[in-house]
């Protein structure tokens, strides 16, 4: 059985300058995949080239179809939901309508009903800011909102970039947590960019290591966090 | 054209003449050639083709005017043909009612104008690009009826407009009123055009253009952006103010409805095709605006807008540095061809 | 004191144009952050459409749907093939390709269906004025038609799932895309829909103050200064802007500088928005923590 996505000989960059490399990496069937390296490595990168968001070369696979070279919004269509870099919020509409667009592209108006109540099972305080516009939530709960905007998609596969950046520690382990929970009850893939690698490597079942826009080091993400080297020379704890 | 000394691609193997004498030599005789293109019409052309003509340099003086600010500087403006009419009525005001000659009205249109064009300049600074094209195109739609005004028509003539006439030519010159006015449109738009051209090419062209492509960092590097952007108005509006003194005093006449917004519409149109910021596009804008319409009339006489339009459009999209740009791109290679 | 309220409610009358052009103006300005120097000739050529259908044969109020359809095409049309090739050209560019549709447009609308003035029918005729002398059927008519018009474009904009993404995409284009939205076409449907609604605005000005090619030309100007009024990125507050600007117009030159300065009232409008208040009295300061 292929992987839910695969990456083979993947390059991006921006304008004349590449970044990435030539990446080969994958994530499986409701399968965690982190991506760890240091600023500006390229991981953020990676994710936008792997959504269409800049122009690629190489192959990315969803599910054994080509869909490198397509529109965003088509990737999007079939079932790559992205969390960016920053958050992604539409700060001028309000947490309903964020919500409303996450789901923009189901057809279903009652399952979309029972997935807006799934999240609110996931991030209570979303229910009470429903009304607020949403430039005027705080850090942590747009950071909510953005996953819940990415699950209401009912994505096969989840891009998720730093979700712990610039939240409070409580609120990181409160995140990771209900996505443990989105995994087992809602079976997507996930692809993890995070700096806090422990964390990430707990939650991850692959691990690659990205210097430079090159994979460095790659396997399951148990064997990367007992490997003593790897943790001092690249992940620093 | 280009002052700038082009390094050969490959090195010259064959023994060249010293360069600066060959450009010397090669500009003298550039020089010679263009004066003689100039002048030849006065003996070559019927009198209306020559009325033509000179309407053309005019023109080409105006758009020059409407690239200092809006294709050096980047403030765009739609509404120059207020400018325009404003120099031409300045002119016709004078010699009608004050029996001013038309040399002694060139100085007060132009200080008229640049007085407009800073006043123009000032809420200008507050708008960014978009407002400010819209502002001035809602000037350029205005103006008819504003010298229409009954407040003004003792000046003005209200609708029926001002009639004036031509300067005679000096005695000692075996030309007609129509060959004079050719040649002194020439004049003076030859030395606005050096002179524009020497502002251009000096600190303060540089600091409009570094203002209209990174105003953020002309700031920082504590430029003036305020004081350079209303003074490049003022000057530009001067520019196609003084054009439009001419073009009363050729056409001799000035009318409220000639003035509509059709000639901001025109010189923008002229500024396009010739070029965006190219003091030589300028030239090809006014040969442009002046003989399109009549070439696209040719073709579908019932709609030279159209054409107009369609032809605004595909430069736009196909030779967005105009046709000087197209020259520019065209001589290079002829050079690359050469030096190979 | 009749005079005064007649040229109130006649304010309102033209003011509820002005409106519906400005909200056009921004909707494009909205969706693509421009405004639309051709929107006037636009609702011009539809409106002879209109009168092309009527003379036909059509009953008014077919002629009339038609014609929104029919400008609504084309709104999408001239958004693929004019806008979308330049779409990341500078400013300059985008202004350049408007004033080369307005001149098509405007030429083209001679070109088709001549130069001379024609009469519009109104579906209001009434006889003589309604409510004591106070406003005509056609004044009564159209201010309704506007007002719905108006109603229905909110009710799209809030509370469809097409309207939230046409919002959306004009906010954070990129954001959208991770969404689904193909925000290409949302821009399409934006131009769409301007050219429908300033095709109904040219459908209710017509009768009053006669069809001929320019005959936008001084309302767009007065739908720039109501949209400049009420905030250029605020649909109500274009409203708004528009109706103030028409009873402000019909004062004006009722009271103070007579009707030849009318477009210079625009102008005057125009500028002292700009300079005085920028973002117009609604414009809207978007509330944000980073
Ligand atoms: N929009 C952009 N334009 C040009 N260069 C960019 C752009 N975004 C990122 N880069 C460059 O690409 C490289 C990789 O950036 P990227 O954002 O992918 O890093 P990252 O691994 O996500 O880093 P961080 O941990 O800081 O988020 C950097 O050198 C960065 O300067
Ligand atoms: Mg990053």
């Amino acid at each position: 059985m292929a992987a839910l996505l695969e990456a083979e000989g993947l390059t991006a960059g921006y304008g004349q300058t590449a970044v990435l490399h030539g990446l080969d990496f994958a994530v499986e069937e409701r399968g965690v995949t982190a991506l760890l390296g240091a600023n500006g490595a390229g991981k953020t990168t990676t994710l936008r080239a792997v959504c269409g968001m800049i122009r690629t070369g190489g192959a990315v696979r969803l599910a054994g179809e080509r869909i490198d070279g397509r529109a965003t919004e088509e990737i999007a269509r079939r079932g790559v939901a992205h969390v960016p870099d920053g958050r992604g919020t539409f700060m001028e509409l309000t947490v309903e309508e964020n919500m409303r667009l996450g789901a923009y592209t189901r057809p279903n108006r009652a399952e979309v009903d029972a997935d807006f109540e799934r999240v609110f099972g996931y991030f209570p305080r979303l229910r009470q800011r429903f009304r607020q516009q949403a430039g005027t939530l705080s850090g942590g709960e747009q950071q909510m909102l953005a996953i819940s905007r990415a699950l209401l998609l009912r994505p096969r596969l989840l891009l998720l970039d730093e979700p712990s950046f610039g939240l409070a520690p409580l609120v990181v382990q409160e995140i990771f947590a209900i996505m443990r929970r989105i995994r087992e009850e809602q079976g997507v893939g996930i692809l993890l960019v995070e700096q806090n690698a422990s964390l990430a490597l707990d939650f991850a079942d692959q691990a690659y290591l990205l210097e430079t826009g090159r994979i460095v080091v790659s396997g399951p993400a148990a064997d990367i966090r007992r490997d003593e080297s790897v943790r001092r020379s690249y992940l620093g704890y | 054209m280009s002052a700038t000394e082009e390094v050969p691609a490959v090195p010259v193997l064959v023994q060249a003449p010293p360069r600066s004498a060959m450009a010397t030599w090669q500009r003298g005789a550039l020089v010679l050639l263009g004066l003689a293109a100039a002048l030849a019409p006065i003996f070559v052309l019927e009198s209306f083709q020559l009325f033509q003509l000179t309407m053309a340099v005019i023109m080409a003086l105006a758009v020059l005017g409407l690239n200092i600010v809006t294709g050096y500087n980047g403030q765009i403006s739609l509404g120059h043909g207020a400018f325009y009419a404003v120099g031409a009525y300045a002119t016709a005001i004078l010699m009608s009612h004050g029996d001013w000659s038309f040399w002694a009205t060139l100085p007060v249109s132009a200080a008229v104008c640049a007085g407009l064009g800073y006043a123009v300049g000032f809420p200008a600074l507050r708008l960014g690009g978009l407002y400010l094209a819209l502002t001035t195109f809602s000037l350029a739609v205005a103006v008819p009826q504003i010298l229409k005004h009954r407040a003004i028509e003792d000046w003005t003539g209200g609708v029926q407009g001002l009639f004036l006439v031509k300067p005679d030519p000096p005695s000692w010159l075996p030309l007609d009123a129509d060959q004079w006015m050719y040649l002194v449109a020439l004049g003076v738009s030859a030395v606005l055009f050096l002179l524009s051209w020497n502002l251009i090419r000096s600190r303060v062209g540089r600091a409009l253009m570094a203002i209209r492509d990174n105003p953020t960092a002309a700031e920082a590097m504590g430029m003036d952006t305020a004081t350079l952007k209303t003074r490049a108005f003022a000057v530009s509006a001067m520019v196609t103010g003084i054009a439009g003194s001419l073009g009363a005093v050729v056409i001799e006449f000035v009318a409220p409805d000639s003035f509509g917004f059709g000639v901001s519409i025109s010189l923008f149109v002229g500024m396009v095709v010739g070029g965006v910021a190219s003091i030589a596009g300028s030239i090809f804008g006014g040969l442009f605006v002046l003989f399109v319409p009549n070439i696209a009339e040719e073709i579908s006489k019932a709609a030279p807008g159209v054409i107009y339009g369609a032809i605004l459009i595909l430069f736009l999209f196909l030779l967005p540095d105009g046709f000087a740009g197209l020259l520019r791109r065209l001589a290079a290679r002829w050079r690359d061809r050469a030096a190979r | 004191m009749d005079g005064l309220a007649h040229q109130f409610i006649a304010g309102i009358a033209t003011g509820g144009i002005y409106a519906s052009v400005a909200l056009a103006l921004v909707m494009i300005y909205q969706a693509t952050h421009h405004v639309n120097f051709a929107q006037g000739e636009m609702a011009t050529f539809s409106t002879f459409i209109a009168l092309t259908l009527i003379q036909a044969g059509l009953p008014y109020w077919v002629a009339f749907v038609l014609t929104v359809v029919v400008s609504f095409a084309l709104g999408v049309a001239i958004e693929r093939v004019l806008m979308r090739p330049v779409q990341h050209a500078p400013v300059l560019t985008h202004v350049g390709v408007f004033i080369g549709l307005l001149l098509i447009v405007g030429n083209l609308t001679g070109w088709v269906f001549g130069y001379t003035t024609k009469v519009f029918p109104s579906p209001f005729e009434s006889e003589g004025l309604l409510f004591g002398g106070l406003v005509s059927g056609h004044e009564l008519g159209s201010t309704v038609v506007t007002l719905a018009v108006l109603l229905l474009v909110y009710l799209f904009f809030r509370h469809t799932t097409l309207g939230l993404a046409m919002r959306a995409a004009a906010y954070n284009p990129a954001s959208s895309r991770l969404v689904g939205i193909r925000v290409g076409w949302m821009l399409a449907l934006g131009w769409g829909l301007a050219a429908a609604v300033g095709a109904v605005a040219g459908m209710m000005v017509a009768p009053v103050v006669f069809l001929d090619p320019t005959m936008m030309l001084g309302i767009l100007l007065y739908a720039f200064a109501g949209a400049l009024l009420g905030g250029i990125d605020n649909p109500m507050g274009a409203v708004v802007g528009g109706f103030a600007v028409g009873v402000l117009e019909n004062l004006a030159g009722a009271y103070v500088v007579g009707t030849e300065l009318k477009l210079t009232v625009a102008l005057a409008i125009i500028i002292g928005v700009l300079v005085v208040r920028p973002s117009g009295l609604f414009g809207r300061v978007v509330l944000s923590r980073v």
